[in-house]
């Protein structure tokens, strides 16, 4: 029964991924599924280093680039016949240079934790992007490199065609990714990650170098982000320099923080939830980028544990039965914040549109019109108004949740 | 071959000069709360915008004087209700949250402002050559930077050394327990210095924002050159921030102006290489293609080798 509980979870995530494309079968969908399973397991792969080890990096596009730059370049020999296997090994050959990378960049950059690494990867990540615009035999310059797919050897006459062929593919290694990236938070190197982590100075006390777990976990972390890499030329066949520069390091530290970092669940949702509404909200407005660092913002603000870390809050309340106790809270102060949100959002796009009429949740809404300023400002000063009303009994019915009543006898 | 190092001398001391106005905010912003603001940049590039559109009603000066107040102003509010709140979550909790400042800000400019370049001038009063140097002209408004510039760093060197605020200033950087202790008001301290830090680079913004263009981007090109002098001169010495940025503007800018690369050096030995090989780029990279690099390797190797920069006392 133990082990059954044990290994349910990984055996409904195995059965998300693999019935996912059954429920949403459009061509945008599974698009959408491919470019998760890549933000996943990039996201995965730097939650290693910041949230198992303390270690924040600027530059860990470096190696999901990089791998990726190797993985097409291991697609164009196999249309040369230079080589021949079979494309699903694809994402190994961007791991095993992504690990290399990491093992060399790792041996002098884990020295120390905090700062002095940041700026490290910081200033490695700038250099990599910078010299991969120089050496264009390589890189391909501004235009980046392009392969196919479809000229290596045919797996079970599957022929990758297809973006759901590539998808299953991409599946099974975000699977297998998963699995073996969990494994490691449990064999010694990872625990003593998280030592490291909390105290460099005790962890070296009892005979641990903290440099070399460090290093361990880094060049861990740089294999699965090769991985992602040679997950992304498979699935686009072309890569650039802009997989490699500040802004893809960016926004795997976006994922993963929004995520929640503590947890190793935390990127996953991260991951899922960013490429959602990158994808999904670009299509309605133009300033999703602007709602996006609204979210990040104010996500470090309130939520400085992530998504995870909030649905981990309950766990107290929940074991205790009380969680239905916050529901009536929660939804007195939820609707005016959601209501808050959009009006908040309608006033945006409003000054946005400038003068134009668009359709905004079934409203046509016109900035040159006076009624449409009033009703708007107005939703939002009066939920205002009811959000600071309700939130100290939010606070109050929190507390209540969360206190442990002594008299039942079984304390978690 | 004079014309062109005196030249590049100039352009270099204006550049080193300019980022001097961000990095000193920046060290002293660090050496005080410990956290590298990823958003200095940012409230540069704020400055520029704002000097901008008061300068299409006002006029440049107008621009000078209120741009920076602005700036500073938000400054001190994002750290007051922002900043101060994220602290209790940490470091790395505060220096996502400024890298996350930095997104947003950089969307909300091109929201209000949209995402084009600005037509944004020098004031007429400064457009003519302040002296002509082997028929190439050396405009005012860059003496006007230099100026500024140099005046800042004096002021603010004044200011840190002899005045009573600047002492209270350096012993809370060291002992800030002891400072509070004395009955001093720390948080509100931190709070200026920040307000202070970013007034100084909204204040560069505005005086680089006519030579720099004014573009959404602007933050992104200086953001992490600025980092680079922080530590390369050691967090938190104003001195060596002093250094690391002359050095940096010059070091860029010889860089650019040089003729030399890989094919010289390779002739100086005696080395022959065929074309068309595949690490032909390699053999043929000139100085002024690696240029924008350059600082970044700078960075790396100080990190490698000392870790805490020129003039600094600690690693973080």
């Amino acid at each position: 029964m133990a082990v059954a509980k044990k290994f349910s979870v990984w055996i409904c995530y195995l059965l998300v991924l693999l019935l996912l494309p059954q429920f949403f079968d459009t061509v945008l969908a599974i698009s959408i599924f491919n470019q998760m399973a890549i933000a996943i397991v990039f996201a995965l792969s730097y939650n290693m280093l910041l949230g198992q080890g303390g270690m924040l990096s600027f530059g860990h596009a470096v190696y999901y680039g990089l791998g990726g730059f190797l993985a097409v370049h291991a697609l164009l020999l196999i249309e040369d016949e230079i080589v021949h296997f079979s494309i699903i090994w694809i994402p190994l050959v961007g791991g095993v240079f992504g690990l290399l990378a990491g093992i060399f960049i790792g041996s002098f950059s884990t020295r120390k934790a905090g700062t002095v690494f940041a700026m490290i990867s910081l200033g490695i990540g700038e250099l990599i992007a910078a010299s991969s615009l120089i050496f264009v035999g390589f890189f391909g310059g501004e235009a980046g490199v392009s392969g196919d797919r479809t000229f290596g050897p045919p797996l079970f006459g599957v022929e990758f065609f297809q973006d759901i062929e590539i998808y299953y593919v991409a599946a099974a290694w975000v699977f297998i990714a998963t699995v073996f990236m969990y494994l490691f938070t449990q064999t010694p190197a990872g625990r003593m990650a998280n030592a490291v982590r909390d105290n460099p100075e005790r962890a070296e006390f009892i005979g641990y170098s903290a440099r070399y777990v460090r290093f361990i976990s880094f060049c861990a972390a740089g294999f699965f982000a090769g991985i992602a890499g040679g997950l992304f030329a498979l699935n686009y066949e072309f890569i650039t320099e802009e997989n490699l520069n500040a802004i893809t390091s960016g926004r795997v530290l976006l994922m993963a923080y929004i995520g929640g970092l503590g947890y190793f669940i935390g990127p996953i949702i991260g991951a899922v939830v960013l490429t959602l509404m990158n994808s999904l909200l670009s299509n309605y407005t133009e300033l999703w980028m602007l709602y996006l660092g609204i979210m990040f913002v104010l996500t470090v603000m309130f939520l400085p544990r992530g998504f995870a870390g909030f649905i981990m809050m309950h766990q107290v309340a929940w074991i205790q039965g009380k969680l239905k106790n916050l529901l009536v809270p929660y939804l007195k102060t939820g609707v005016p914040g959601l209501l808050f949100s959009a009006a908040a959002v309608a006033m945006i796009e409003m000054s946005h549109h400038e003068g134009e009429a668009f359709e905004y949740l079934g409203f046509t809404l016109n900035s040159h019109s006076p009624v449409a300023w009033i009703i708007t400002a107005g939703i939002a000063g009066v939920s205002v108004y009811l959000i600071r009303r309700s939130i100290p009994q939010l606070q109050e019915a929190w507390e209540e949740a969360n206190t442990i009543n002594d008299a039942d006898g079984d304390q978690p | 071959m004079l014309e062109v190092f005196i030249f590049a001398t100039l352009n270099g001391l204006v550049t080193g000069l300019l980022l001097f106005m961000l990095a000193s905010g920046l060290t002293l912003i660090f050496s005080m709360m410990g956290v590298l603001n990823f958003a200095h940049a940012s409230f540069y590039m704020l400055g520029a915008y704002f000097a901008y559109s008061i300068s299409l009603q006002f006029g440049f000066w107008t621009g000078l004087v209120f741009a920076p107040l602005i700036v500073g102003l938000l400054g001190a509010i994002v750290e007051r209700y922002a900043l101060r709140r994220v602290h209790q979550s940490g470091h790395v909790a505060e220096l996502v949250f400024t890298f996350g400042l930095a997104f947003l800000i950089e969307e909300a400019v091109q929201f209000f402002w949209g995402p084009d370049t600005k037509n944004y001038q020098t004031p007429e009063i400064l457009d003519f050559a302040l002296f002509t140097l082997f028929g190439q002209e050396f405009s005012a408004y860059r003496g006007f930077m230099i100026f500024i510039s140099v005046a800042i760093f004096l002021g603010l060197f004044y200011v840190l050394t002899r005045s009573r605020i600047g002492i209270i200033i350096q012993a809370a950087i060291t002992h800030p327990n002891t400072v509070a202790n004395l009955g001093h008001n720390v948080p509100l301290v931190f709070m200026g210095v920040f307000g202070v830090g970013t007034a100084l680079a909204g204040l560069a913004g505005v005086i680089a924002g006519p030579v720099l263009t004014t573009f959404p981007g602007m933050a992104v090109v200086l953001g992490s050159i600025v980092f680079v002098i922080v530590v390369i001169g050691g967090l938190g010495s104003l001195a060596g921030a002093f250094i690391a940025s002359l050095l940096i503007g010059l070091l860029q800018s010889y860089a650019i102006a040089s003729d030399v690369g890989m094919p010289d050096l390779l002739a100086l030995l005696g080395v022959e290489f065929e074309r068309n090989h595949p690490l032909n780029d390699l053999w043929t990279l000139t100085l002024s293609q690696v240029a924008p690099i350059l600082p970044f390797l700078l960075l790396v190797l100080v990190l490698i080798f000392r870790p805490t920069g020129l003039m600094g006392k600690r690693e973080s």
